[in-house]
């Protein structure tokens, strides 16, 4: 069984157990119930990176729209980078949290295949990027605060990607989201990959989940890369400190939220709580800055990387 | 309306030509120091006129892929470079197997610290801050040195009020610092950001190859991006493209030729006419010394 199966199986048990318990067959009930402590323990007891990277991607994780849909009121969704089209992975709105308007950049997966299909897995096309960053911009003007949601395997490599410069729409995203007079808290749900996830991860606080990922290429780009061997994914994992925890101890991460014990997609109102109370406490203290603390402060999070010796 | 699609064209199957030659090279074998072969067409000329010629090949044109310091030589008024942070090195924050063994060898063969060499200069007496990465060095992959050097150059050119030129030739982000090499993507770009915001020039001139998070941060956000004729210039690389969807890519994908059509560089230029054209380009953008 492979780490996604496990996953599934941990859900399947739930229902077994249940039914066992209710034809009172107890004995039953007890191999259930050691088969699900099994699993538990297997995957979510200080799990390996690759063990993470796996739940980070596993489909029944609730996606970003989840999140807008439960965290925010008057969700109202803007389309189109306003040059040459409208990238489907990306989601973009405007919004009210707590009765004050925000605006809202979430990449999305979808979820069942035929949105994956349409959203390209969640890998967005410099459309996308440029789309988010009229957004931003917008949110600049209004005044608005900037949440962003960050869900991607990276931008998308095809042809047409290229042709319209994802490159440039990168870059450019991470040139101006430095400058941006507004607070921006950014929210990692599942995987963040490289330059994909970075174009929205410019911010003055950044909230991950417990089991989500973070790093500068998919762990298989990865080990492609460096031992010319997709497979040895696993072992590049161990080495990438992608983890939440790994990356709160290098500070690129300010806040990890637990998730429930066998992950937030068993009960992920308890997460939206907890994203609502920290959201709520960072904005009030970002809305107290002077716009030239906010920005000295934001360039400073990003000017403490990468340690050298002259 | 033809025009722009003609023009596009006849550069394609300029780089194409180029490109079919290159894969038939007839190596002819090379007397030490005095002659030397074309990587491209093979053909056989003297060291001397191949300088001459700006390291281009004489027949061909081929532009052979040049060190930093041979660049800063081409571009920079004689004795007037001077290095910064020269001895500036990373550390191995992901404790990376072999990393450091692979820096060593990498300081040994090339001689450099890291795959940026920074500094000031003049071309043709305008003063600006200079930084010119170095292919030779674990392909100019950007680490935290590479990201520091740059952005400690972009900061000091916006207090002295200068301008910025950024030679760029890189694969992209190095893999062995994980998260550190993306945030240099981060550094680099809010450099220029607060570069910018007081009106200062930045020159981003693309040399073979540029992809990956080099294309994705710095090496993007130009005021003017020029490249060298035929350098690939990228961001997803070629053989994750293919396997992503699943067909061979178009001739000429990624050539320079194909970022001037598509919109993404002002202007192909020359070795040789390099020099000159910066000397112009910072003399429209502020005094002489």
């Amino acid at each position: 069984m492979n780490i996604q199966e496990q996953l599934n199986r941990l859900i399947e048990l739930k229902e077994e157990i249940n039914n066992a318990v209710d034809q009172e067959s107890a004995e039953n009930a007890d191999k259930l119930k050691l088969e699900q402590d099994f699993l538990r323990k297997s995957l979510f007891f200080q799990p390996d990176p690759w063990t993470k990277v796996q739940i980070a991607r596993y489909s029944k994780r609730p996606n970003a729209l989840y999140f807008v849909n439960a965290m925010f009121t008057d969700v109202i969704e803007m389309h189109g980078d306003r040059q040459s089209g409208d990238d489907c992975a990306m989601f973009t709105a405007l919004a009210r949290f707590l009765g004050v308007p925000v605006t809202i950049i979430a990449q999305r997966k979808g979820s069942n295949l035929q949105e994956n299909l349409m959203c390209n897995f969640g890998m967005n096309t410099p459309e996308g990027y440029r789309k988010a960053l009229r957004m931003m911009k917008q949110a600049e003007k209004f005044g608005r605060p900037i949440l962003t949601f960050v869900d991607t395997p990276g931008a998308y490599p095809g042809i047409g990607a290229e042709e319209k410069g994802q490159g440039e729409a990168i870059a450019r995203n991470l040139m101006e989201m430095s400058q941006l007079k507004v607070p921006i808290i950014t929210f990692v749900l599942g995987e963040g990959g490289s330059g994909g996830a970075l174009a929205l991860s410019i911010c003055d606080k950044l909230i991950m989940l417990e089991h989500a990922v973070y790093s500068i290429l998919s762990p298989e780009g990865f080990a492609t890369i460096l031992y010319k061997d997709a497979t040895r994914a696993a072992e590049a994992a161990a080495y990438m400190k992608m983890t939440a925890q790994d990356l709160k101890q290098n500070r690129f991460v300010d806040i990890i939220v637990d998730e429930p014990i066998e992950g937030i997609h068993v009960q992920p109102e308890k997460v939206v709580a907890s994203f609502t109370q920290h959201l709520r406490e960072e904005l009030i203290q970002l809305r107290k800055l002077k716009t030239e603390t906010l920005l000295a402060n934001r360039y400073e999070r990003l000017r403490r990387f990468g340690e050298v010796n002259t | 309306m033809e025009k722009p699609f003609l023009f596009r064209k006849e550069k394609i199957a300029d780089f194409m030509s180029w490109r079919n030659k290159k894969s038939q090279p007839e190596r002819k074998e090379a007397p030490d120091g005095l002659m030397r072969a074309c990587s491209s067409c093979g053909e056989m000329m003297e060291v001397s006129a191949f300088q001459r010629a700006f390291y281009t090949c004489v027949k061909c044109g081929h532009h052979e892929p040049i060190d930093a310091y041979t660049r800063i030589k081409l571009w920079c008024d004689e004795k007037s470079f001077d290095e910064w942070d020269k001895s500036l090195i990373g550390k191995d924050p992901l404790n990376f197997p072999d990393y450091r063994e692979k820096l060593g060898l990498n300081r040994q063969k090339t001689q450099l610290h890291e795959a940026v060499v920074c500094g000031s200069a003049n071309i043709l007496n305008h003063p600006c801050v200079l930084c010119v990465m170095d292919n030779r060095f674990m392909m100019a992959s950007m680490g935290s040195a590479v990201g520091e050097k740059i952005t400690r150059a972009i900061e000091r050119a916006t207090r002295k009020r200068l301008p910025v030129i950024i030679s760029a030739t890189s694969g992209g982000a190095r893999m062995q610092e994980g998260i550190y090499s993306l945030m240099q993507m981060a550094k680099t770009s809010a450099a220029l950001a607060r570069h910018h915001e007081k009106g200062l020039l930045f020159i981003s001139f693309l040399t073979h190859p540029t992809t990956g998070g080099v294309t994705a941060s710095f090496a993007s956000l130009g005021d003017i991006i020029l490249a060298e004729p035929k350098a690939l210039i990228g961001f997803a690389g070629q053989r994750v493209i293919e396997n992503t969807i699943k067909q061979t890519l178009p001739e000429g994908f990624q050539s320079a030729e194909f970022q001037l059509a598509h919109g993404f560089v002002d202007a192909i230029v020359p070795r040789k006419e390099q020099r000159l054209l910066l000397g112009t380009l910072l003399s429209m953008h502020g005094g002489t010394k």
